[in-house]
C-alpha cells in the first residue's frame, strides 16, 4: 500500500499528532482503567445501603459442597501445563518480535518529529524482509517440532 | 476528533468526561444486550424452550431485575479468603474490559482513544482479565476456585498464542496496528480490481478468522471451552465464593468482553464501522457507522454463542493439543503464505 492511499488516516493519527497528544492518549487509557475503580465502588456504595447485613459463623465458611472445609485453604497442586507455560513465554516474546516487522513488511511508515512533520518515509521491507522473517519463524517452528518429538506436548 | 461530531472545540477533560459517561452507560449495556438477545431468547429457542417471561415486554427486563436483585444480596466475604486480593479480582477483570474498549472505532470520529498501537494494546489488555480470575481463584482460598483459577490460566497460556498469530495476518495486509487504518485499509482495498465493496478481509484472511473464532471462544471460557467455570466439575470455579455484586462484576466482564471481542473480530476481519457505498469521509458515516458496527458484531457473537450451545465441552489436555499442535502451527503458515503473497502479487 502507497502512503497517498492511507494519507487521510495518517493526516488523522500518526503525522498530525504532536508528541503531548500520544502522551495524552495513554491518561485516557489511565482514566479508563480507573473507571473500573469508580464503577465497582459506586455500585458497592449502593449496594451496601439497601442489602441486609446479618452476620452468621455459617456464612463465612469455604464452600465445599455442604461439608465442613477439609485441610488447607491453598493445597499443594501440580500445574500440569507448566511445560506449556515455558513454551508460551518463548512464543509471545517471537509475537512481540512479528507485530512491527508485519506493520512494515508491505506498507511505508512515516516518521514523524515532536511537532508532527513528516521527516523520513520508510520503504517497505519487501522480500529481503520476508526472507529474514521466515527464517525466524523457521527457527521457532524447528523448536516447536522439537517440543513435540520429545513428547511434551502432552498432558502429563 | 469529537469537535467534528458537535462541531464545537472541546478541552481535553471536557471529551474524556463525555468519553467516560457514554463507556459507563455503553458497556454495561453491552453485557445485557448480549444476555438478554442471546443467552436468554436465541438458547430458549434452541432448546425448545420458553425463557424468561415475565420481567417486562416478552421478558427482556429480566437481566435488569437480576441485577436489582443481585444489588439486594448480602456482601460475603469468606474469613479464610485473602481480603485484599479478593475485592480486588473483580476490579481487575472490570478494567480489563473496559480498556479493551478504548480503541475500538464505531465511526470515522468516533473512537474513545485512536491509539498507533491499536490491536497490540486490545491483545495485552484483554489478556490482564485473567490476572483477574487468577487473583480470584486464589484469594477465595476455596479448592474449587483455585483449580478454576488454574485452569483459566492454562487456557490463556494455550490460546492467547493463536489469537495474536491470528491478528498477524491482518496486519500484514493493512500495514497498521491501528484500528481505524485496519478500517480504513478494508475501505481502500479492492477485489479483483473492482473496488466497490472493499476488501473485508475475512476474505483474504478466513484462516485467521477461523482461528480467532475459536481463540475468543477459548479466551471468553465460553463453551466448548469452560472448563474454567464447568459447574458439574469446579462448580462455578473462580467465582465460587462470590456473591451478589462481586459476582456480578464477573458476569458483566464476561460478557462486555465477549461484545468487545465481537468488535475486535468484527473490526479486523469484517470492515468495522465501514459499509460499501458510503465515504468513510463524509459525516454520514459517523451515522451510519454505529449501526454497521453493531449488526457486523450481532453477527459475530451469533456464531460465538451458535458454538457455545451446541458442543459440549472438551477435556483440559484435548484443549492444549489443540491449540500446540493444530492452532499454532497453522497459524504460523497462515503468517508466512500472508507475507509471501504479500511481497510476491
Amino acid at each position: 500500500m502507497l502512503l497517498t492511499d492511507i494519507s487521510p488516516l495518517l493526516s488523522a493519527t500518526t503525522a498530525g499528532e504532536s508528541y503531548s497528544d500520544f502522551v495524552r492518549s495513554y491518561l485516557t487509557v489511565a482514566i479508563f482503567g480507573l473507571l473500573a475503580l469508580g464503577m465497582v465502588a459506586l455500585l458497592l456504595g449502593v449496594g451496601s445501603i439497601i442489602r441486609p447485613n446479618r452476620p452468621q459463623p455459617g456464612k463465612y465458611l469455604t464452600y465445599e459442597s455442604g461439608v465442613d472445609p477439609v485441610g488447607e485453604a491453598w493445597p499443594q497442586t501440580q500445574v500440569r501445563y507448566y511445560i506449556f507455560a515455558l513454551l508460551f513465554v518463548i512464543f509471545d516474546v517471537e509475537a512481540v518480535f512479528i507485530f512491527p516487522w508485519a506493520t512494515r513488511l508491505d506498507s511505508e511508515t512515516a516518521l514523524v518529529d515532536s511537532s508532527g512533520n513528516v521527516f523520513e518515509i520508510l520503504g517497505p521491507y519487501g522480500s529481503y524482509g520476508l526472507v529474514k522473517m521466515l527464517l525466524f519463524i523457521a527457527v521457532l517452528a524447528l523448536g516447536l517440532v522439537y517440543a513435540w518429538r520429545k513428547k511434551v506436548l502432552r498432558w502429563m | 476528533m469529537s469537535e467534528l461530531i458537535f462541531a464545537i472545540e472541546l478541552a481535553y477533560w471536557q471529551q474524556t468526561l463525555i468519553k467516560v459517561l457514554v463507556a459507563a452507560v455503553l458497556i454495561p449495556t453491552t453485557a445485557l444486550i448480549l444476555g438478554i438477545v442471546f443467552l436468554f431468547k436465541m438458547m430458549s429457542w434452541m432448546q425448545s424452550r420458553m425463557g424468561p417471561q415475565e420481567a417486562g415486554p416478552r421478558g427482556l427486563l429480566q437481566l435488569a431485575a437480576d441485577g436489582l436483585k443481585f444489588l439486594q444480596k448480602e456482601d460475603i466475604i469468606p474469613d479464610r479468603a485473602d481480603r485484599f486480593v479478593f475485592k480486588a479480582a473483580p476490579v481487575v477483570v472490570l478494567a480489563s474490559t473496559f480498556l479493551t474498549y478504548v480503541i475500538l472505532p464505531a465511526g470515522p470520529d468516533l473512537i474513545i482513544e485512536n491509539l498507533p498501537t491499536g490491536i497490540f494494546f486490545a491483545m495485552a489488555v484483554s489478556s490482564l482479565s485473567v490476572v483477574g480470575v487468577l487473583m480470584a481463584g486464589w484469594s477465595s482460598s476455596n479448592k474449587y476456585a483455585l483449580m478454576g483459577g488454574l485452569r483459566a490460566g492454562g487456557q490463556l497460556i494455550a490460546y492467547e498464542l493463536p489469537l495474536i498469530l491470528a491478528v498477524m495476518g491482518v496486519v500484514i495486509q493493512a500495514g497498521s496496528l491501528s484500528m481505524q487504518d485496519i478500517v480504513w485499509a478494508q475501505a481502500d482495498g479492492s477485489m479483483f480490481g473492482f473496488g466497490g465493496l472493499g476488501l473485508p478481509f475475512v476474505i483474504t484472511q478466513i484462516v485467521a478468522f477461523f482461528i480467532f473464532m475459536v481463540a475468543i471462544q477459548a479466551e471468553l471460557t465460553q463453551p466448548p471451552f469452560d472448563m474454567p467455570v464447568a459447574e458439574s466439575e469446579v462448580v462455578g470455579g473462580f467465582h465460587v465464593e462470590y456473591t451478589g455484586f462481586r459476582f456480578l462484576f464477573f458476569f458483566l466482564g464476561e460478557f462486555a468482553t465477549a461484545f468487545a471481542f465481537a468488535a475486535i473480530a468484527a473490526t479486523l476481519f469484517l470492515g468495522g464501522w465501514w459499509v460499501p457505498g458510503i465515504d468513510p469521509n463524509s459525516a454520514l458515516a459517523n451515522i451510519v457507522g454505529p449501526i454497521a458496527l453493531f449488526v457486523k458484531i450481532m453477527v459475530v457473537a451469533f456464531l460465538i454463542f451458535w458454538f457455545r450451545f451446541t458442543y459440549p465441552r472438551f477435556r483440559e489436555d484435548q484443549l492444549q493439543r489443540f491449540a500446540w499442535k493444530y492452532l499454532i502451527p497453522l497459524a504460523l503458515a497462515n503468517i508466512t503464505i500472508t507475507g509471501i503473497l504479500v511481497v510476491v502479487l
